[in-house]
């Protein structure tokens, strides 16, 4: 009897979670948080969003997929040039001691450092060059600064961890730079560089919300902050549970990926 | 005579803790072209240490190298190198990491003479169904055999072999050695080896110099194995050379290799009385 029951644990223990924790809320927004809205508020706000999920009413008043459509957008590109600049730092930190005993010290205090405080800086260094959408660039400035760091340091880790066997057959066998580079060193370094850009994605999409808030630009975290200006709290949860939904998503499909380099 | 390889008053220092400790010194050595030379010793005594100073891949305190006329500096492809780990590149298969080193040598040849000498040394090997594998899919002793086929294919001066069978059980060894010495008469490579298998030593070699223990570790003495070839494992059991040979190595290895001056040598040792552990 008990194990027909444990058959379904996989689904039914999230179910109770999820139903735990619809009960807190409710409970809440009728007890010590008077302006939270409960649950069947929120989805009653929320419906028009979800069910038309690509419709756009206006700059801030979207379907939720085209909200995150748009923020995916903006989080691609700030990624990518967190892995184009992230992966080479990384290289050259694994490479040589002398670079990573001159550049260690400031990645170490520019690591922690919150998008919050970088998206200012974007704003006023960009701010001189002409013909230029200065709030995307400064969103993007964020978004690769915040994200490249779990890219650099695994590479890193990755290009010291290469054993040496292998790069004595890369000596033995007198393999050019380029060669021992691209035949040897990135195959071998692969396995963590991907630990690295799963990480980033991960905080490249966390960085989202900030900038978005901060610039105003039409995403899901822009709306968000722009549905709390006015005084409109449903939709704050619908975007909780999207940016959460599609930054678990995210990270699933990168595992996959990162999963086929694990047995290269 | 002139050596095919010699080694002259070889150092090799290594830094550590308690300042700079020598491991290697006065190691001379002549090697004839065609010869199969194996160093045997105890582990730590500085015998791969001694193979990877011809390699090239750790630096030489003092001394020098000469091969085939002219001095070593660094490693190269001239010199197949067969590690104890068989070192293949796992995101490549056995085929790739073959042409590794062929497309690094033979770089004037056409692409396809570049894979038929591929195809023809995992074949020898007897990989002939394995070509398209990556390491993770062949066994221990299989890929090994890649090591040997990327050794061989590349055509080198000579052969080094670094424990090459430590790793693999012994009926794959046996298996393994037969492969090797096959290629080795076929090519009349000179071959160095490191081991510390005396049946193994003793299979294969035409001398077997035998290593003092470290720290200073030198060469203890130097046994001339004048068994008939081709060998077969089976009559050469029955030989009393061999059993008079195996039984100085292994009294050397017992006894003698511990005393810090290299000792002249002395054939006394009757080999009833020697116990066999192998």
């Amino acid at each position: 009897m008990k194990n027909q029951w444990h058959r379904f644990d996989f689904i039914l223990l999230p179910v109770l979670g999820g139903i735990f924790i619809l009960l807190l809320w409710h409970i809440s927004s009728h007890t010590w948080s008077g302006d939270l809205p409960d649950p069947a508020k929120t989805w009653h706000e929320s419906k028009p969003y979800v069910l038309d999920p690509w419709g756009k009413r206006g700059e801030l008043d979207q379907g939720i997929l085209r909200f995150t459509l748009l923020s995916l957008g903006l989080v691609a590109k700030g990624y990518a040039i967190a892995l184009i600049l992230g992966t080479p730092i990384g290289f050259c930190l694994g490479l040589s001691p002398t670079f990573t005993k001159i550049f260690d010290p400031i990645i170490q205090i520019l690591r922690p450092v919150s998008p919050l405080a970088w998206l200012p800086l974007g704003m006023v260094l960009f701010a001189k060059i002409k013909g230029i959408n200065i709030t995307e660039i400064a969103a993007l400035f964020t978004i690769a600064l915040c994200s490249m760091w779990p890219t650099v340091l695994n590479t890193a880790v990755g290009v010291r961890a290469i054993p040496t066997d292998y790069l004595n057959v890369a000596r033995v066998l007198k393999l050019s730079r380029w060669k021992t580079l691209t035949r040897v060193m990135i195959p071998a370094t692969l396995p963590y560089m991907f630990t690295g850009f799963r990480l980033s994605l991960g905080i490249a999409w966390l960085v989202i919300v900030a900038a978005e808030m901060l610039t105003g630009r039409p995403g899901v975290g822009g709306f968000l902050w722009q549905q709390y200006n006015a005084l409109v709290y449903e939709q704050i949860i619908l975007c909780i549970l999207t940016i959460g939904g599609t930054g678990f998503i995210l990270d699933r499909l990168m595992s996959v990926i990162e999963r086929r380099f694990k047995t290269a | 005579m002139s050596a095919h390889l010699e080694l002259f008053n070889l150092k090799k220092v290594y830094a550590s803790a308690r300042g700079p400790q020598t491991i290697v010194q006065d190691f001379n050595l002549k090697i004839a072209k065609g010869e199969f030379v194996t160093i045997i010793g105890h582990s730590g005594c500085g015998k791969s240490t001694v193979l990877m100073m011809i390699a090239g891949l750790t630096e030489i305190r003092d001394g020098g190298i000469i091969l085939a006329g002219r001095e070593l500096s660094g490693p190269g492809p001239d010199r197949g190198i067969v590690f104890q780990s068989p070192s293949l590149l796992p995101w490549m298969t056995a085929r790739e990491n073959v042409m590794l080193g062929i497309n690094q040598v033979f770089f004037t040849a056409t692409r396809l003479e570049r894979e038929q000498i591929a195809e023809y040394y995992l074949t020898v090997v007897g990989l002939a169904d394995f070509m398209d594998k990556r390491p993770a899919e062949l066994s221990q002793g299989m890929r090994q055999r890649v090591g040997i086929a990327r050794a061989f294919a590349l055509k080198p001066k000579m052969l080094l072999l670094d424990e090459p069978f430590g790793m693999l059980d012994s009926l794959t060894r046996y298996e393994l050695q037969q492969v090797l010495i096959n290629l080795w008469r076929r090519n009349q490579i000179t071959t160095v080896m490191v081991t510390h298998d005396v049946d193994e030593a003793l299979y294969l070699s035409d001398r077997v110099v035998c290593m003092t223990d470290g720290p200073e570790a030198g060469i203890g003495e130097i046994l001339e194995v004048k068994l008939p070839r081709p060998r077969d494992r089976k009559t050469l059991m029955e030989h009393p050379e061999y059993h008079r040979l195996r039984a100085t190595l292994i009294e050397f290895l017992e006894v003698r290799a511990h005393q810090r001056k290299p000792m002249p040598a002395h054939q006394t040792a009757p080999a009833e009385s020697i116990p066999v552990s192998a």
